[in-house]
């Protein structure tokens, strides 16, 4: 009975497959395989969400795309099933929304072999951006290093001598001290990893006032950065050892969640609501009237991989032309200037931004100067494409 | 030295909020034999609960007993509605129905609160610090928790030692037929130990809920350190449930704590680091099979 049920449905699947495709005409399917629970929920909330945003003002043209949106739940085995479903079951050649690094040294060789095309709106694992870098892989996030690199360079400029660094352990997590490392002149007077999983840093609060440094930076992304910064304020060390932070461990929804105690914050990025550009005005505004929040950098780069994408695929709609269209970065970046470099990962400006109270009371990220300008990454030089 | 003292009373407050899940999951791995996953949404239920009610201006405590309240409701739901046709399943059923639950809870609250995560507020009278230890100042809210942990551990041995009910709850969980076979609503004792065990959740979820953000699967991590502590305390037994607590909170938090530094001062610091962290992050798994190497039913095993 139930063979002949399944029968019949697996029949009729089929014949009705053909001409439900007819009917909608040749939507291009692009896999998301994103994070969209736990403490890193929000993160993949706002890369999907603005992904659909530019689809929605559009930026595809006249072209039919079909979002399919996955969540990882931050397990490395569920997005390699879901990036195989992808594949195998659904023909998707392109693929995008990964938020953490270590998803994505999982996932990536998967899709690469498969003859598919990767474009990231958020993590670039030092593992894929070297040696190891690939023609079908771009990154229009950062290079992990060079978004801690900037702080670096914030930290010395800012005149700290001793700092104490703290990230978590996994490839991110150590990307973000060696990338800081690079770019900083003084001493480092204590380091420590946490858990990817960790949400109760009372142990660490104690090792850092034990150590006494005269600034902390750590990196610790989405719900994780908001539980870090208001237990260092109740550990009474907000006031008195200073941060210095890197676009991810304080972005919009982070400031929100903290209020006052990240007041005054010196923090890095490579975007800011405040940007003057065009491209960036209208993303902000349109964010903000669709979904009522503020966007978090992670949205300004999921728009942005939705606006590269949008390029590539100008070029026509084999992997290999979409491939060379993309490269040529040919978009408004809402950041303004944007390019690839040789290892297909941005070259791009760096600002130091600082937390300041708005004239209307709310708490801002205020755009303060330039850091770096046209910077890259340390291991584009390996890459051989 | 006081570094020391500090981490000690850190892991002190980890161990009581452990104890609080602990002692739910395992009263109702003991009386009703069921291995229940979802105990972390109702976790995450407890703390969404007080940090709704925190957001309407319910003062502090209210709040707190919303949470509890909460959990101990979709608790007693989920018991009548669902649980109570698996008592007599196998494990791997009751695995996987309570798997489904959470999946399920965890895209409830999602529409319900949506994906941002929710700020509970450190209530006034319980922000600041104080100098415990000279020199130290240690958030008095922290210390408020090991208060609470220590009061529901008290009330708790009373409730189970010296109560009528507690002498059920004790006999439900050694002769559950023989219980049933005297007269006592059986169906009655499991609903009001499973609303306990889940206010209990609630009740820990509640008091996180200012230290840590609230969001959709913040349970999910915590439930696998649960487990180890009622299997290092004797699956059954809350007086077992307490020391497991208290075990793996003070060794969670001083491997993490010191167990880097002593790498680095036998080993290279970048290699030390890494292998700290490893390491620091495995040790209550290295408790527990320790524990299980010479006591195999655990510290404190109920059933004879």
């Amino acid at each position: 009975m139930t063979l002949t049920r399944r029968a019949a449905l697996a029949a009729a699947a089929t014949l009705a497959a053909p001409a439900l495709v007819r009917a909608q005409g040749p939507a291009l399917k692009i896999g998301m395989i994103t994070t969209l629970s736990g403490p890193g929920g929000y993160l993949g909330q706002d890369i999907r969400d603005a992904f659909a945003l530019a689809i929605e003002s559009g930026a595809f043209g006249a072209a039919k795309i079909d979002l399919v949106v996955e969540d990882d739940g931050l397990k490395p085995a569920q997005a390699k099933q879901i990036a195989n479903r992808f594949i195998k079951t659904d023909g998707i050649k392109l693929f995008t929304g990964v938020v953490f690094s270590n998803i994505l040294e999982a996932v990536a060789p998967d899709i690469l072999e498969e003859g598919g095309l990767y474009v990231s709106p958020n993590a670039g694992p030092s593992s894929l951006a070297g040696k190891n870098c690939h023609r079908n892989y771009f990154v229009v996030s950062w290079q992990n290093d060079s978004l801690h690199e900037s702080a670096g360079q914030n930290a010395t400029a800012l005149g700290y001598k001793k700092m104490y660094l703290l990230a978590p352990n996994y490839p991110a997590g150590k990307d973000a001290i060696t990338g800081f490392k690079r770019f900083f002149k003084g001493e480092i007077v204590g380091e420590g990893y946490t858990r990817l999983d960790q949400t109760d840093y009372a142990p660490e609060m104690a090792q850092i006032r034990a150590a006494n440094p005269e600034a902390v930076f750590q990196f610790h992304p989405g719900g994780l950065g908001i539980a870090f910064l208001r237990q260092y304020q109740q550990a009474g060390l907000v006031g008195k050892i200073p941060m210095v932070l890197a676009a991810p461990s304080l972005d919009a929804t982070t400031l929100a969640a903290v209020g006052d105690i990240a007041l005054g914050m010196d923090v890095t990025s490579h975007w800011n609501t405040d940007l003057d550009t065009a491209a960036n005005k209208a993303f902000v505004a349109g964010f903000m009237k669709k979904f009522n929040r503020v966007p978090t950098y992670y949205a300004s780069q999921g728009y942005d991989t939705a606006l590269a994408m949008a390029a590539g695929l100008k070029g026509g709609a084999s992997v290999e032309a979409i491939r060379g269209a993309l490269l040529k970065a040919d978009f408004s970046s809402v950041r303004g200037k944007f390019r690839f470099g040789a290892n297909q990962h941005p070259v791009q400006d760096w600002y130091g931004l600082r937390v300041e109270r708005a004239p209307d009371g709310k708490l801002a990220l205020v755009t303060k100067g330039k850091i770096l300008s046209d910077h890259g990454d340390a291991y584009a030089a390996q890459c051989k494409i | 030295m006081t570094l020391l003292l500090e981490q000690m009373l850190n892991g002190l407050q980890f161990g009581v909020m452990l104890f609080l899940l602990a002692a739910g999951l395992t009263l109702v791995f003991g009386v009703m034999g069921l291995i229940n996953l979802a105990h972390s949404s109702l976790y995450m239920i407890g703390a969404f609960g007080a940090a709704w009610a925190g957001s309407r201006g319910v003062a502090f405590p209210l709040a707190l007993l919303a949470g509890a309240g909460s959990a101990a409701l979709t608790g007693l739901v989920i018991e009548v509605v669902v649980l109570k046709r698996l008592y007599a399943r196998d494990h791997m059923d009751q695995v996987l129905a309570t798997f489904g639950m959470i999946l399920f809870f965890n895209e409830a609250m999602a529409m319900l609160f949506g994906r941002q995560p929710l700020m509970a507020a450190v209530p006034g009278f319980l922000s600041g610090s104080v100098e415990l230890i000279p020199r130290v100042p240690y958030p008095i809210y922290r210390l408020a928790i090991i208060a609470v942990g220590i009061a529901v551990a008290g009330l708790l041995y009373y409730l189970i030692s010296h109560t009528r009910a507690g002498m059920l709850v004790r006999a439900g969980a050694t002769h559950r037929e023989m219980v049933r076979a005297l007269g006592v609503d059986i169906g009655l004792l499991t609903s009001g130990v499973f609303a306990l065990g889940a206010a209990l959740a609630g009740l820990a979820g509640a008091m996180t809920g200012p230290l840590l953000s609230v969001q959709v699967g913040m349970g999910d991590r915590i439930l696998i350190t649960t487990f180890v502590v009622i299997v290092v305390g004797g699956i059954g037994s809350v007086r077992g449930a307490l020391a497991g607590s208290l075990l793996v909170g003070m060794v969670d938090t001083l491997a993490r704590a010191f167990l880097p530094g002593v790498l680095k001062s036998v080993m290279v610091a970048t290699e030390a680091d890494a292998i700290g962290a490893g390491l620091s992050s495995m040790a209550i798994f290295i408790l527990m099979a320790a524990v299980l190497l010479i006591r195999p039913r655990g510290l404190f095993p109920s059933h004879g």
